[in-house]
């Protein structure tokens, strides 16, 4: 039972730890952005929170609450994690990359990208029902960033 | 009689195969039903031989292809116990057969001001098409309420009964929580105050008996595929008088008597409700359906459901951190559960991986969801071709889940 090769590619050791051990797993009083992420599908359900410098270009912090799979929860926690200090073009660079990484449209050792430890989720691709639990904090902080109106939803 | 389940399963050819390597176990029933081959024969049977359309047709084809039809008709009639076939109406499902009551019944009886009753544990096609019609008509919804066995509260339903009440419409089983209702009970209770009853008997009909007669129901509404038949294919149940008084609820061919410009006058039931030609390969496979189950006896069925019930019941509670969503004194073969630190999508994943076919998410039922403070469930649901040792399986695969995630 513990061979099986897609349990192992979809719940790597990283990814356990992330879920287990969630980074920046807190709310943010005051923040500059919050937005609410929902995958009704399945259950899986965030708010994010965003703290920018005064001119609005870098993230200065970045926080989530909620709850959902190990997948989400995963992702979300590696987002935060590597967000932090970017600057708001980083971050849509990244998010453009992490899309394409999820959707096969990126080879992590082939293409460049600035992804590093979110090459866990390099084979997600084979499973189209966890892609959107991958994909549902980066695509929250998408709309966030680009003031989308409503709750963020990955169906 | 005992079911010879070894004898059973070899009627469903799905269940010859393999999934991640592990012999599928099919925990989906309450989603939808496998199939028998003599149901998947008589679909074939239409294309093969009877293809033509119904109803008006002179040629041969078009006979068989009616009679096959209407035989289907009867057949439900009886398997229902309705007091005419007049009262049988072939629909796309549950939810169609509802929205038909919703957006009949409801203009054509209730006034302004009147009331719906429906429970907290209604499947969204036993909620929404209530909020929309009550909204257009200036109706009111009312929400009888559960409590954390997953069961209605009927003193509450109760205090919910006034004369301005009209409808209930209430679940015969929940899909997600198992719970069996007092249907009995509730719908003399709704009669005493003068109103209707519609059963959501999707989940039902293939567990249990419906005497419509008997519990003097007013609608019940099925679906063709959750018991052993085709999709596509529903049926709502009504009493003569009150669909006689329905207005129409979709224009087309085959619901009129007479169509000019200046006026169209209706057909009589139950081709009033029956608008455009309908799937018919399905109805007549629905047939065969029923067949199957007679052949095989409720008792021997409810028996054999019952002891699923339990053993699974008593398996998953040996699971660390497993809770059980819906603890009814009377429930179905239906568990719902949740693990303390697995999220009901990663158990589902890592079930499949193993061959078990279970389903995870809300079950179309995020009233209850949010009532057990949970954000889904994964859901087991038994049929009589599951066997105890699929549930053993279902267990250890659970344990592994549990360790894996420790």
């Amino acid at each position: 039972m513990s061979d099986n090769t897609t349990l192992q590619e979809l719940y790597q050791a990283l990814i356990l730890d992330h879920n287990k051990n969630p980074r920046n797993f807190r709310i943010i009083e005051n923040p500059s952005l919050s937005k609410e992420g929902f995958n009704p599908v399945c259950g899986d359900h965030y708010h994010l929170y965003v703290t920018l410098n005064s001119e609005g270009d870098t993230i200065l912090d970045i926080a989530f609450q909620g709850e959902g799979c190990a997948i989400s929860k995963a992702s979300a926690s590696m987002m935060t994690a590597i967000l932090k200090g970017k600057t708001v073009d980083e971050a849509e660079q990244l998010f453009q990359e992490f899309h394409d990484l999820l959707l096969r449209k990126l080879d992590p050792d082939k293409d460049p990208h600035h992804l590093g430890k979110l090459k866990v989720f390099s084979g997600i691709w084979k499973y189209p029902a966890r892609v959107k639990c991958a994909g549902l904090s980066w695509h929250t902080l998408h709309a966030a960033l680009n003031n989308t109106e409503g709750v963020t939803q990955t169906e | 009689m005992k079911l010879d389940v070894e004898k059973i399963r070899k009627d469903f050819p799905v269940l010859n195969q393999k999934v991640n390597g592990y012999p599928l176990a099919y925990f989906d029933n309450a989603a939808t039903t496998l199939k028998p081959q003599s149901v998947i024969d008589a679909l074939n049977s239409y294309y093969l031989k009877d293809t033509a359309n119904i109803h008006r047709g002179v040629h041969t084809l078009s006979e068989r292809a009616t009679e096959k039809y209407e035989e289907t008709r009867t057949a439900i009639q009886k398997f229902l116990n309705a007091s005419s076939s007049q009262e049988i109406i072939f629909t796309k499902g549950t939810t169609e057969s509802i929205n038909l009551v919703a957006n009949s019944f409801v203009p054509t009886f209730l006034q302004p001001g009147d009331e719906i009753i429906i429970s907290h544990m209604e499947h969204h096609s036993n909620i929404v098409p209530w909020q929309m019609i009550t909204e257009q008509t200036g109706t009111h919804l009312k929400v009888a309420p559960i409590n954390h066995q997953g069961e209605i509260i009927l003193s509450e339903l109760k205090k919910l009964l006034t004369p301005r009440t009209k409808l209930l419409s209430i679940v015969a089983i929940s899909n997600s929580l198992g719970t069996i209702n007092p249907i009995k009970e509730i719908i003399e209770l709704a009669h005493q105050q003068g109103a209707k009853v519609l059963i959501d008997a999707a989940q039902a009909v293939a567990h249990m008996a419906f005497d419509v007669t008997n519990l003097d129901i007013d609608f019940l509404a099925f679906s063709g595929h959750k018991i052993y038949g085709p999709t596509g294919v529903g049926v709502l149940y009504g009493k003569k008088e009150l669909l006689k008084k329905m207005r129409p609820y979709q224009g087309g061919g085959d619901m009129i008597e007479s169509v000019t410009f200046l006026k169209t006058t209706y057909n009589q039931l139950p081709y009033k409700f029956e608008a455009g030609t309908p799937p018919i390969a399905e109805v007549i496979a629905l047939k065969e359906s029923l067949n199957y189950l007679l052949k095989l006896g409720w008792k021997e069925i409810e028996e054999y459901e019952i002891y699923l019930r339990d053993y699974a019941k008593e398996k998953l509670l040996q699971v660390p951190g497993l809770r059980l969503i819906g603890e009814a004194q009377q429930k179905s073969a239906i568990h719902s559960f949740v693990l303390e630190k697995v999220h009901p999508h990663d158990i589902g994943t890592f079930m499949d991986q193993f061959g078990l076919a279970l389903r995870t998410g809300h079950h179309c039922t995020q009233p209850v969801m949010e009532f057990f403070k949970v954000p889904a469930t994964a859901r087991a649901s038994f049929s009589f071709y599951n066997t105890p040792e699929e549930i053993d399986r279902l267990q250890k695969a659970l344990l592994h889940t549990v360790e894996f995630f420790s």
